[in-house]
Formats: structure tokens, sequence, C-alpha cells
């Protein structure tokens, strides 16, 4: 995050291109061509469950990474994700089951959705600060799922039924037979991969250091002209919406919706994925997804008697041996590395 | 709305579902010396007072496999925990179908859990036998016939306290207290079930599972003038509700569901004189009523908990109910034969004569047909005499819903 | 409006085990300047330890002796064991090891004492029910124990010069150490203390609400909603901030919206507060020199 010499001028648009000062041309394109790889080939190794899996993954590692946009990067904690997560979620819901909408027509919506909410959050969080805006969000995400069952719009959710709705289908135009997982596999990773740039590109730009300096010195950034309210709101909507996307991802890939799928859990959950990934990364965003997906499983295969105690554990143990989590590591060797070099 | 598509969606899975006897060599699942069997429970989390009942199935199946097994085959049961999430649950469950590749599905735990995973097993014609909730959607042989639950349904209890309600006290004021969630909810549809257009005079109330107490619903429904009180809550507000009442001089006739009725769990606690007069409707015996002190069922029932889960509280009627469902389970696998293929499994889950057990009240028998996918319709009446549940009236086969 | 009257003792009566819990956590705020989200677990633990010992035979008071010094022992161990180790990581690290204990604690509690509803003893009672049966001798009774712990705890913090020094360690760490507290042992003294106080608030909760293992899940978010209303450096406030919590909530689900979504509105209402005094009612607004 040593940014600084890198002042864009305002009004500028950060650049769309993804090129690390430095590197030549070949390397980065061998990056982009690695990842590339490295995400299609799963669909096509993989059999069907554990692609599955990795397909639940990325989407917390998205939904992670909407947290990590106003907690890691702007620095207003955040207890209550799993809120907009549910909204997202239900959003999606809704449209595709009573209204027969496409999934794709219905990604705007749950954006749009999450976005308002969010933003709107964001007034009491300028006025709250640490542990009470902590509360703030945590009341969110008990309230959600509490309005989601209530009877005056039980009609559109179904209550604590839940509601029901399908997989989208592979187009027509797509080469060979893709499985239902593997289309699902390829639609979580495309939506989560324009996600992540995207947000990636908002970060190493104007913006980005405009939301770290306000989160390291609030003040500071007001002296230097920052307009730290404005940036508060909008990080609080822009992660809302990061992270409602997600649920709908979610939502679709599970197929069912029901108000205990997004119990507190799944906040607490976001917030442990945060910090295994690394406060302020986007790419441990992704690691803390992989992290609360697959370590429960580790932990229910060392103990079936108690593997809640066992996740508790692995997780503890975790942060001691890296406190800043999958990403502090990566900081840590590329340090290494650069010093060596 | 939701209905009308769910069956649409469904339709073409029943269309297929048709039992056809597959040769038995291939079944998934089962080799020369093994079944391998699937659940999914709350191992963790807030709902994991319910582990306990994969600890009963475990050992049940222990027993079994002590005994020589099924057929000659050793039952593998694998337990998953989901920690009462949907999502978990459907992830766990297709873990055991496509990676363990287990024969079939037993008594996993929930409603919220077994909806997300209702139509996948379906689709994939994997026997979900004998489901762990009290909901009353998993009878439903046409459009998903490979789903069938085991209890009787909260929403049956429900219609049974409603109708002696009504003749005893035509003109009641009904209240009913619930728990916020699938669970409670099917207790005010059993109440609306049976009154219909009455229905909009009956005080609902609910409650949260977080919130520490009950006593500002209780005053709410005695300052409503309620003269009948019909509970759908968990043992701990149970036993609340049976105070509080209690404190407040307040006399309803009060309704309790028999999830939250055990003589050493709620009724003790709560205070035994507290509770006289208080109604339930069951199906099992309570392993805490001195009645069942010397009960041949009962003492089968002890003696499998003294021998195979020796530190397990005998006061958790999970561990009764545990007992009836792999009592059943068990059965369904005894008749099976040598035909461990999917569609005999179903067969046979849906085709078992009135068979007794131990851990269920006298005239309460388990039985199953393909049409009938409601593995226990009975209960009985009991009430609450400050020592233990003295039935009373005939047993009552729940109506359909 | 007998009722209305019914509603408002009744929610004195939830708000009294609130405000008991609010106080632990207060308390382990001003000795670490930390919410301890495992505290409600903890105090489980330590209630469940109570009530194993009085199944043993013990007296009640040699129980509740017993188990606040085994608390008061957790809590500097947990301290030590694993708040020590992150001590130089970041915040939100520390959180997430909050998350591990609440994790930790929350599922090893019904794994050690199973799951049914138990019943733990109240040292007070009565011959018959109080105004009405509304109030029992034992909520009275526990509500004089949080106002003694209570008092306490505020004579403590402000007459010892332990408490001085366990403010200070909170309060800025590093000038505390210039001035020679030994700060890593403040720290560790102050998760005793919480912990101790959320035995006594275990043991006095129990009793109401009856003891299983998730017999405080969501008690603590009402004590934390309690403590932040009241000022989270303020232990008089945390006392009237879980009162006032629990009269709210009854008023809200009996007369304003239904019971289902009582709690949503409360938390509504809280935060509305707190929009307008963002350090509680009777917290200390801190100002910064830059």
């Amino acid at each position: 995050m040593s940014a600084s010499e890198n002042v864009a001028i305002p009004g500028t648009i950060p650049q769309a291109v993804p090129v690390r000062r430095g590197m030549p041309a070949w390397q980065v394109a061998l990056v982009v061509l690695g990842g590339l790889v490295v995400a299609i080939a799963p669909a096509f190794v993989l059999e069907s469950f554990p692609l599955f899996q990795l397909t639940m993954a990325v989407i917390m590692g998205l939904a992670v990474l909407g947290l990590n946009m106003v907690t890691g990067f702007n620095g207003q904690i955040s207890l209550g994700h799993g809120a907009f997560f549910a909204l997202g979620a239900y959003a999606t819901a809704i449209l595709m089951s009573h209204l027969d909408w496409s999934f794709w027509a219905t990604l705007p919506v749950s954006a749009a959705v999450c976005g308002v909410v969010g933003y709107g959050i964001g007034f009491p969080a300028l006025r709250l600060g640490g542990l009470y805006l902590a509360l703030t969000t945590f009341s969110l995400a008990v309230a959600v799922p509490q309005i989601l069952k209530h009877k005056s719009i039980e009609d559109w959710t179904g209550g604590v039924q839940g509601l029901f709705l399908v997989k989208p289908d592979a187009p027509a135009w797509m080469p060979g037979a893709l499985t239902p997982d593997q289309w699902m596999y390829f639609v979580a990773v495309g939506v989560a991969g324009v996600c992540f740039l995207l947000c990636w590109n908002l970060i190493r730009g104007r913006i980005g250091r405009a939301l770290m300096a306000t989160r390291d010195h609030q003040t500071a950034a007001e002296a230097m002209g920052m307009d730290t309210a404005t940036l508060k709101t909008r990080a609080f909507a822009v992660s809302a919406i990061v992270t409602g996307i997600a649920g709908s991802l979610s939502a679709v890939a599970v197929e069912f919706v029901a108000p205990d799928s997004f119990s507190l859990m799944v906040s607490i959950t976001l917030f442990v994925g945060m910090v295994v990934g690394g406060v302020a990364s986007i790419l441990g965003s992704l690691f803390g997804g992989l992290f609360v997906l697959f370590v429960p499983n580790i932990a229910e295969a060392i103990s079936k008697a108690a593997p809640g105690v066992i996740y508790g554990i692995l997780l503890i143990a975790f942060l001691f041996i890296l406190p800043d989590g999958f990403a502090g590591l990566l900081r840590r060797i590329a340090g290494r590395l650069r010093g060596r070099g | 709305m939701t209905l009308h598509r769910r069956a649409l969606l469904s339709g073409g899975v029943a269309a297929l579902a048709l039992p056809n006897l597959a040769p038995a060599q291939e079944a998934p699942g089962v080799t020369a010396n093994e079944i391998r069997i699937g659940s999914t429970n709350a191992l963790s989390g807030p709902a994991s007072s319910y582990s306990v009942i994969s600890r009963c199935l475990s050992a049940m199946f222990k027993r079994v496999n002590d005994q020589g097994g099924i057929a000659g085959k050793q039952v593998n049961f694998t337990v998953y925990d989901d920690g009462y999430a949907p999502p978990r649950t459907l992830e766990q469950t297709r873990r055991l179908v496509e990676q363990d590749k287990v024969a079939f599905l037993f008594n996993q735990l929930g409603t919220p859990t077994n909806s997300a995973i209702h139509r996948y097993v379906n689709q994939r014609k994997v026997p979900h036998l004998f489901l762990a909730t009290g909901a009353d959607k998993w009878a439903q042989p046409k459009e998903y016939p490979w789903t069938i639950g085991w209890q009787p349904s909260y929403r049956t209890e429900a219609q049974i306290y409603t109708k002696y309600i009504l003749e005893q006290r035509p003109q009641a004021k009904i209240g009913v207290i619930y728990q916020n969630d699938d669970f409670g909810k099917d207790y005010v549809n059993g109440v609306k079930d049976v009154l219909g257009a009455r229905f909009d005079a009956v005080k609902l109330v609910s409650h949260e599972a977080t919130d520490a107490t009950i006593d500002s619903q209780i005053v709410t429904l005695q300052g409503s003038g309620i003269d009948a009180l019909v509970c759908g809550i968990i043992p701990r507000f149970a036993a609340q509700a049976i105070r509080k009442v209690y404190d407040i001089g307040w006399k309803p006739m009060m309704f309790m569901t028999n999830v939250s009725v055990s003589g050493s769990i709620v009724m003790q606690p709560a205070g035994a004189e507290k509770g006289i007069g208080l109604i339930t409707s069951d199906y099992r015996k309570d392993q805490s009523d001195p009645a069942w002190a010397d009960d041949p069922g009962m003492n089968e029932w002890r003696d499998f908990m003294r021998r195979y889960i020796p530190d397990g509280e005998l006061g958790d009627n999970n561990y009764t109910y545990g007992y009836g469902a792999g009592s059943t389970m068990i059965q369904v696998l005894r008749q099976c034969g040598s035909d461990f293929s999917r569609e005999n499994i179903m067969k046979q889950a849906t085709s078992i004569a009135p068979l007794e057990i131990g851990t269920l009240l006298p005239g309460v028998k388990v039985s199953t047909s393909p049409t009938n996918y409601h593995p226990i319709r009975h209960m009985q009446l009991q009430r609450w005499d400050g020592k233990s549940w003295v039935r009373f009236g005939g047993v009552i086969e729940g109506a359909n819903v | 409006m007998d009722g209305f009257a019914h509603q408002i003792i009744a929610g004195i009566a939830t708000g009294g085990i609130y405000a008991s819990v609010a106080l632990a956590l207060v308390m382990i705020y001003q000795a670490t300047h930390h919410v301890n989200f495992a505290q409600g677990e903890m105090a489980t633990l330590s209630t469940f330890i109570a009530w194993s010992m009085v199944e043993a035979g013990f007296p009640y008071w040699v129980a509740f002796a017993a188990t606040v010094m085994l608390s008061f022992l957790i809590g500097v161990l947990v301290e030590r064991l694993l708040m020590r180790p992150v001590q130089n990581a970041p915040v939100l690290t520390h959180v997430g090891v909050f998350i591990g204990l609440l994790l930790i604690v929350g599922n090893m509690t019904g794994w050690i004492f199973g799951y049914t509803t138990k019943v733990y003893p109240s040292p007070f009672t009565s011959s018959g029910p109080l105004m009405g049966g509304l109030i029992s001798a034992h909520e009275l009774g526990s509500t004089a124990v949080t106002l003694v712990v209570l008092t306490l705890v505020f004579l403590f913090f402000r007459y010892t010069s332990l408490g001085l020094a366990m403010r200070a360690a909170a309060y800025n760490p590093r000038s505390a150490r210039l001035v020679g507290i030994r700060v890593g042992w403040m720290l560790a003294l102050g998760w005793g203390l919480a912990a101790a106080i959320g035995a006594v608030a275990g043991m006095m909760v129990a009793p109401v609400v009856f003891l299983d293992p998730s017999m405080m899940t969501g008690i603590l978010l009402y004590a934390f909603a309690g403590a932040l209303i009241g000022g989270i450096d303020n232990p008089l406030g945390a006392v009237i901030g879980g009162f006032a919590v629990g009269v709210l909530e009854n008023l809200a689900g009996a007369y304003v919206v239904g019971t289902e979504l009582k709690l949503t509105v409360a938390l509504a209402i809280i935060i509305g507060v707190l929009v307008v005094r963002p350090s509680g009612l009777l917290g200390r607004v801190v100002t910064s020199r830059v």
C-alpha cells in the first residue's frame, strides 16, 4: 500500500488495463494467461461435487471482498454483511421464482437494492465509529432474516419456508455439452472475476487511496480536501453491492433461499474470511472464501464429536501463525524476494 | 404461486421416478460386505442439541453390526455437520451422494435444511428417508416419491388440539404462542386448518429463539382474554411459559407441543405442580414417566443406552426419538432381503406393515404404503397430573392436511 | 392500562438480565478496550460449572464463590494463552480470535454437559409470587446483586490504584508502561474480572431463563445494545441501558409492531438514539488532538 508517490490527477478515470509499474508486457500477459488457466481448468479437471464446492468458495470469496471494501480498505467495521448477502439472494430468488426473470437480468436489480440499502446504512455509520458501528451492522444482520419472514411480505419471500429457484442453463451456443455444475462454475467465476477486477481497479486508483487515507487518518484526509463523508457512504454502497451479488450467485448455486440460510453465522463467516485472508487484501478475500468453505470440513474430519470446537481452534491457530492473514504471508514472501533481488 | 411452480418443476421428476427394479449387484453404495448410509445433522452451532440423534443412530447401527449386520453386510453410517444452514446441507448431501456414494440418505435434520435438498435427491432418485422434522410437506408421493418423513406432523398435532378445544369449549377465545420459524408456524397453520374463517379471532404471539424470556408474550396473551392457549415452543421456553402462566394466576386451557413435554426437561424445571392440567398429544413414551419404569419396550431402550451410549443423558428425549427412527430404518433394511437397490429400498420404506416400537406409546404403530407417506399417524392426548402424563381418550389417527 | 404496567414490570425483570451481562461487557471494555463476543458463552460455561457443583451436593454459596474464582482464572488463562500471542496484531485479528473463542466455548459446553434444559437454583426464594406473579423473588434478588456488583466495580475503578492502573493500561498502554504499570498483567486481570462478573451474571440469569448451552446467545446481543446505549465506558450507563432495552423491547412487541419485529424495532430505536448521541447516553465523548 505504498502508493503515495503514484498520485493520480484529480478527475481522471483510473486506467482500466491492469498494468503494474515496472512489469514488462510479456510478464503481464503471462500472469493473465496463467490466471485464466487456473480459473478455467477446474471446470474440466474436477468432478461435479468438488467443482460445486469450489463454486461456493468463489462466491464466498466474492462476499468477503465486499466486506473488505468497507472494513478492510475503509476501516468501517461491519459485522452484518450477511444482511447484504441475504438481500442479494432474495432479490434474485424473488425475481426468478415469481416473475420468471433470467438470472442475468436479476443481477442489476440485486446490485441496486443492496447499493441503496448499503448507502442508507452508510449514513448512521458516519456518526458511529468502532463498536457502535459494529452494533449497527450486527443489528442489521439480526433484523434482515426477521423482516424476510414477516407476514406482510410472506407471499413474496415464501416466509419461513423459503423460495426455490433453478440454476441458469448453459446457453445453446456454448461449444460442447457443459453440465449445469460446470456452467454454474463459469457463471460464478465470471461474475466474481469482473467484480474483483473492478474492485482492484477502484482500490489502486485515486479513490482507493482516498478510502485508505480516510481509514488511516480521517482528519488528515479531510485536511487534504477529501470529502470523507461521501467516500464512506459510497464505500458502504459499493461493499453492499459486491456482497449482494455474491448472495445472488449463492441463491442460484444452491437453488434455494430461506431465512435460516442467512443466520448471524453468515456475517461471522464473512468476517472470519476477511481476517484469515488478510484485511485490505483483494487476493486475500479469495483465500478467505476457500478457508471458510473448506476448513470446517477439515475440522469435521478431525472430530465428529465437536467439529465447532476444532474449527475454533484451527481459526485461532491460523491467526497465531499468520496474524495478518494469508495476504500478510504473501506480502512477506514478496518483500523477501524483492530484498534478495 | 410457489407451490404451483414447485409442482411444475417436479412433474418431470415424478414421471421418471416410478420404481423399476434394477439388478441388485449394481446398487450404489452397496458392496459385498457393506451398506453405506448418509445423514446430515447440526453437529455444531446453536441447533447442535439435536446432534444426539445422530449419536443414537450411529450407536444403533453399531449394535446391528455387532449382531452380524444386515444380510451379512455391515452398515456404514456417515453423518456430516451442516450447522443447520441449508447451503451447507446441500454441500454435505452432495458429498454423501456424489463422493461417498451412499446407498441412501436417512434422518437428516431440519425443515429448511431438507427443503434445500428436496429437489436434488428426487432428481437423483436417492431415497431420502425418515427425516428428522415434523413438517408435513414430506408426504407428497406423487411429486416427491423419494422423500418420506417419520414423525407425526406438528400441523396435525395442532389440528388435534384445536378440535379438542372446539369440543370442550366451543366459544373459547384461542391464543397461539409460537417460535417464529418453520416449527412454530406449523402450529399456527394447524389451528388455522380447523378454524377456517374463525381464525381471524385467534390471538397470535411469536417469539424468537434468541429471546431471553417470553414473559412479555404471556402477559400480552393473558391481557387479551385468551382462555385456550396452544404453545409451539422449544423446551427452555416451554418451561418458562408453564411457570409464568401459573405465577400470574392465569388458568387457560393450555396445550403444549410434544417436542417440549419431557418430565425431566420441561415439567420438573417449570415446577411439577405448576403444570397440572397441561395437555399434550404424543406418540412417544416419556422416559422420565414412572409409568414406563418397568415397561419392556423402554427397558430394551435403557439396555441399549447402557451398553452403547453409557455417558448419554438418559433424560434427553432425542435418544428415544432416535431409537424409534433407527428401529424403523433397520426394519426397512431387513425387509429388503438381499436387494439393496435404491428402488427396492424405497419400495420397502413405503410398505411397512404396522410395526410396534418399544419407545412408542401402546397403540401407536409405524406403517407406510405407496400412497401413505406418513409413517406415524397416531397420537394420544394426555394430561399432566403433577407427577406424570395420564393418557385419555383413544388413540387418534391424524387427519391428512 | 393494567396491561401496560404489566409489560413494563416484565420488561424491567428481563432488563435486569441484560443489565448484568452489559455490566460484564463494560468491565472488559474498561480493562482491555475490547468487546469480547465470547463473553456470553463463557458465562454459560461458568454457570454449567456452578451447576455441576450444586448437583454434586455443594451448598449454593460455596458453588457460587468457587465458580467466580474459577471463572476469574479461566479469564486470566484465556488472556495469557489466546490474546497474548496476537497482542501486536491488528484489532480485526483480535475480533477473529474472539470469534474462534466463541466457537470453541459455545460448542464445548453442550459437548461436555449435554444439551437438555437444566434447573439452576436460586438463592432468593419467597413463599408466593410477588406483584401478582409479574416479578419473582429471584428477579428482585438478582437485580440487587447486579446493583451490588455495579457499586463494587465503580468503587474499584474509581478509588483503588489497581483500578486506575487497569484503566490506564487499557486507555494508553504505551504511556502506562512508561509510568511502571505492568500492562500485560493488567489486561489479564481485566479478563479475569470480566469472566468473574460474567459468571455472576450467568448464575443470576439461569434460574429465570433455564440453563442450556444456548442460554446466553440472544441475551448477549441485547446486553451489547444495552451497554452501548448507556455508553460502553460507563457501568451505570450499562445498567440503565440494559433496563431500557428490556422495557423498550416489550413495549415495541406489545403495542407497536407485534412480536415478530420487536427486536428489529428495538434495535432501530437504539441506533436512532446512538446517531443522536454517538457515545451513548452516559458515555464520555472522546475528542482527539491531531
